[in-house]
């Protein structure tokens, strides 16, 4: 897994500013000087180190400290070799006080997760990056940012936390920046869907009218206790099914996920059911693997079963959606361990690992 | 790294706090399914088979919360606790879009272009005419009002059926309501399509031709194999199989495999041979049958055919039927009833059926409108049946006398429509399978004298009482029959 944050970074040679940034890496030496100040400069080995950028990295063992220190050029940062995969587009919030690089973006991948906040309403027994109850509107604010920066030819981008909707306008804030930044963009939403059962929130919502967004939320179970159980919440069932109904009912895509463990592989078929049933209109279901991530650590006992034992389940219940003609995938799961009739609707994992914020 | 959040996490039984005050319980509807089960529906068809003492707990509101049955009975919407009432949104939401279609308005219109036909049926339903009597031709006049009223339906999908008599006697007359039609369409938009009920011994190149131009489908009637089909419908030359067959046939080749349907109708010379029927559809290469019952109208009656045999022998040879198409299933050959798929279909689909006789209110007018080769125009394809023989009960007006809104709105229908609402009919109000039902306001009245009729003598009531008993009797106790059945259900 690749590590996407350190605070290690270390300045060689002399500063002249010590301002964070928001910036894209360069490693075009020749880049026009018009543009050099919202960019880092990345040194390859052979480089001369060029003027005009907002700081220089240089890979760890790639430059001699001499040699940087004999240079005219400033604020000349070593980065870790665990940081090798860095390239040209990628964007990194820098604070050289901190010694702090977190990457928020990268060019060469086709899906990029945003962490827009660490705040949850929902404290779901498996979530696989824990709440913070934490003030972090600064990160809205560095996104907002970062966005203008991204690649134009981006698939995808995933918006997730915590959950986005706390950040009530400046969600919408960063989903317009996403829209018109980057016109043929994917957006995937993941939210609990909670605050979308406020008719006039997701109203408002809608009128973002974006290209390609969907929005990704759980529903654990077809029985209201049993969903508030996992995801530690009274009263959100009957809150996210109503997000479901009035995105639906704005013309919103909505993706319905489920995460398969112990508390919810036994009413699967039955939770199917009710999809087909009830949730017809939604525009994918995604059934997924438990990933041993976060509070799932902490609540083996409660959510481990092994993916064989419930085969049958997951058959039953992809059969049913399969026959309504929903649109059915399976993520997480090894392929080894799909029953064959299943297989077809296994799908390589679009997320990649979450960008974890380091304070 | 984080601490472990040990104790932060609250325990199931915490959150079924708000379970322990006690249940509501949501509109539904029950009858005995067996010796000791009983078939629940819900207002939107959703059901479930409990024994008679869950019943019984269930009503008296003492069911065990968070057990599996309290929870699959929650999750169906038959009651509501505490903890969740959004079961309420839900099944409005499904109530609409199960009646939503009522708003689409007439969708099919037929046409009956000639009363003339070629074959002397005993068992004709229609009191067809001898072929050379031009007087039961529909004129071109008739036809170009008929379009014009066809066109007045709001519904965004028309479908036009020729029927007879023998349509393709008057072929010309088809030819210029297609063109008029797509004509008209240019401005109206409608998705439009045509359909020719035939028994295929006119088929020739022309009409094959002019029939793949224009994308239209044929209808037909297959009875079994030749000496049955031979049997039911005589014509001159004993050759109404041959026709029928060489004219499917030729319709595959030149248009396509689908552009041709079959459907049979049970006659007392049918009912040991329910198998035979079957296979013939298997070999003439058809994916599902229709197994129906004569109905009484027409020459059925006058000829006595259609008391030959009563609706439980019917039952038994539907019941023989279904058994075999499962089989076959079973045995890797995909195939469908028809009539069971769509009572499959109005209990597992959120949207209501458009097969008139399952509907409520009934389709009369408002699903389909049959216009005479008079000029006269019916509620319905029976209605029309019926005022061959004599009985007009069922006339909306005359296409040249009346306007729509005088045929719509008349007494006529609406009085029959308002009585075939089987949630407000005796004995359908409180019957579970109401969901799945309908009413046949016709057939009451032909039967009965009374478009509601008497359900306890009502052969229409205990046919499809005793085939939904049967379809969910199999969707619970077998598996192999439910995943069947399951892939008959058209989402």
């Amino acid at each position: 897994m690749l590590r996407l944050n350190t605070k290690e970074i270390e300045a060689v040679g002399k500063t002249t500013r010590s301002d964070q940034v928001i910036a894209r890496i360069s490693t075009n030496p020749n880049l026009p000087a018009a543009v050099r100040s919202s960019h880092i400069f990345l040194a390859k080995k052979s480089d001369e180190l060029p003027g005009g950028f907002s700081y220089v990295f240089c890979l760890e063992d790639s430059l001699k400290n001499e040699d940087i220190k004999a240079s005219d050029v400033s604020d000349v940062y070593q980065i870790p070799q665990y940081l090798n995969f860095v390239g040209d587009g990628d964007i990194v919030r820098f604070n050289p006080l901190k010694g702090m690089l977190n990457v928020l973006y990268r060019k060469s991948s086709a899906f990029n997760a945003l962490l827009v906040t660490e705040r949850c309403n929902n404290f779901c027994l498996m979530c696989s990056q824990p709440p913070k109850d934490i003030d972090d509107s600064y990160i809205v604010q560095d996104l907002l940012k970062a966005i203008p920066l991204m690649s134009r030819s981006s698939p995808e981008i995933c918006i997730t936390g915590g959950e986005p909707t706390l950040l009530g306008d400046d969600l919408l804030r960063l989903l317009k920046a996403l829209k018109g930044n980057l016109p043929s963009t994917a957006v995937h939403v993941l939210s609990n869907g909670r605050r979308f059962s406020d008719p006039e929130f997701t109203a408002k919502m809608a009128t973002i009218n974006h290209h390609d967004l969907m929005y990704g939320i759980p529903v654990y179970s077809d029985v209201s206790n049993i969903h508030d159980y996992v995801v530690q919440a009274d009263g959100a069932f009957d809150e996210t099914i109503r997000g479901i109904l009035n995105l639906k009912q704005n013309g919103q895509r909505v993706e319905i996920r489920v995460v398969l463990h112990k508390q919810t592989y036994k009413r699967l078929p039955q939770l199917a059911m009710f999809l087909a049933r009830n949730l017809l209109f939604v525009d994918h279901v995604a059934l997924m693997g438990l990933e041993n991530m976060g509070f799932t650590k902490f609540n083996m006992d409660d959510l481990w079963i092994d993916p064989y034992d419930y085969q049958k389940e997951l058959r039953d219940a992809v059969e049913i959606l399969h026959r309504y003609r929903m649109n059915v995938s399976i993520y997480n799961l090894q392929l080894c361990l799909l029953d064959d009739w299943l297989k077809p609707f296994a799908r390589k994992s679009d997320l990649p690992q979450f960008l974890r914020t380091v304070n | 790294m984080l601490s472990p959040p040990k104790g932060k996490f609250r325990s199931l039984d915490t959150f079924n706090e708000s379970l322990a005050v006690g249940y509501k319980l949501l509109p539904f509807r029950f009858i005995r399914l067996d010796s000791n089960r009983y078939v629940l529906t819900n207002e939107v068809g959703e059901f479930i088979v409990v024994d008679d003492n869950t019943l019984r707990e269930l009503v008296s509101k003492v069911l065990q919360p968070n057990s599996d049955i309290y929870n699959d009975l929650k999750a169906k919407h038959f009651l509501f606790d505490d903890d969740s009432n959004v079961a309420l949104d839900l099944l409005s939401l499904k109530v609409r879009s199960k009646y939503e279609q009522l708003s689409q308005f007439t969708g099919l219109h037929l046409f009956v272009v000639t009363l003339r036909c070629d074959h002397s049926c005993p068992y004709c339903q229609v009191s067809r005419q001898s072929d050379d009597r031009l007087a039961f031709d529909m004129s071109k006049e008739t036809a170009a009002k008929g379009l014009e009223l066809t066109f007045k339906s709001p519904s965004p999908n028309i479908k036009i059926e020729f029927q007879g008599g023998e349509p393709l006697l008057n072929f010309e007359l088809i030819k210029w309501i297609v063109i008029e039609a797509e004509r008209m369409n240019e401005v109206h938009k409608r998705d439009l399509q045509f359909v020719i009920t035939t028994n295929l011994s006119q088929i020739n190149d022309e009409i094959l031709e002019f029939a793949r131009q224009h994308g239209i489908l044929f209808s037909t009637s297959l009875d079994g194999p030749e000496y049955i089909h031979k049997a039911n419908r005589p014509r001159p030359g004993d050759d109404s199989y041959t026709r029928t067959i060489s004219g499917i046939n030729r319709i595959r080749e030149s248009i396509g495999p689908d552009s041709v349907s079959a459907l049979m109708t049970t006659t007392e010379k049918s009912l040991g041979s329910v198998k035979e029927i079957i296979d013939e559809y298997v070999q003439q290469g058809f994916h599902h049958i229709f197994l129906r019952p004569l109905s009484p109208y027409g020459f059925a009656i006058k000829t006595r055919w259609y008391e030959r045999y009563d609706v439980d022998r019917w039952l038994d040879f539907y019941f023989e039927g279904l058994d075999y198409i499962l089989k076959l299933n079973k045995d890797g050959l995909p195939f469908v009833e028809i009539y069971a798929s769509i009572i499959l279909n109005k209990m597992f689909s959120p949207f209501g059926t458009t097969y008139v006789d399952l509907m409520s209110p009934a389709g009369h007018g408002i699903a389909v409108i049959a216009f005479n080769y008079d000029g006269e125009v019916y509620a319905s394809d029976e209605s029309r049946m019926l005022a061959e023989m004599g009985d007009k009960t069922f006339r909306l007006g005359n296409i040249h006398k009346n306007t729509y809104e005088e045929m719509m709105l008349s007494d006529t229908l609406l009085d029959a429509l308002e009585q075939s609402i089987t949630e407000s009919v005796p004995s359908c109000n409180d019957c579970a399978f109401q969901p799945y039902c309908g009413s046949d306001p016709t057939f009451h009245y032909a039967t009965q004298k009374d478009v509601v009729g008497h359900k306890a003598f009502s052969a229409f009531c205990r046919r499809n009482m005793a085939i939904m008993r049967r379809l969910v009797t199999l969707l619970t106790d077998d598996a192999d029959a439910r995943r069947i059945l399951m892939s008959w259900v058209r989402i």
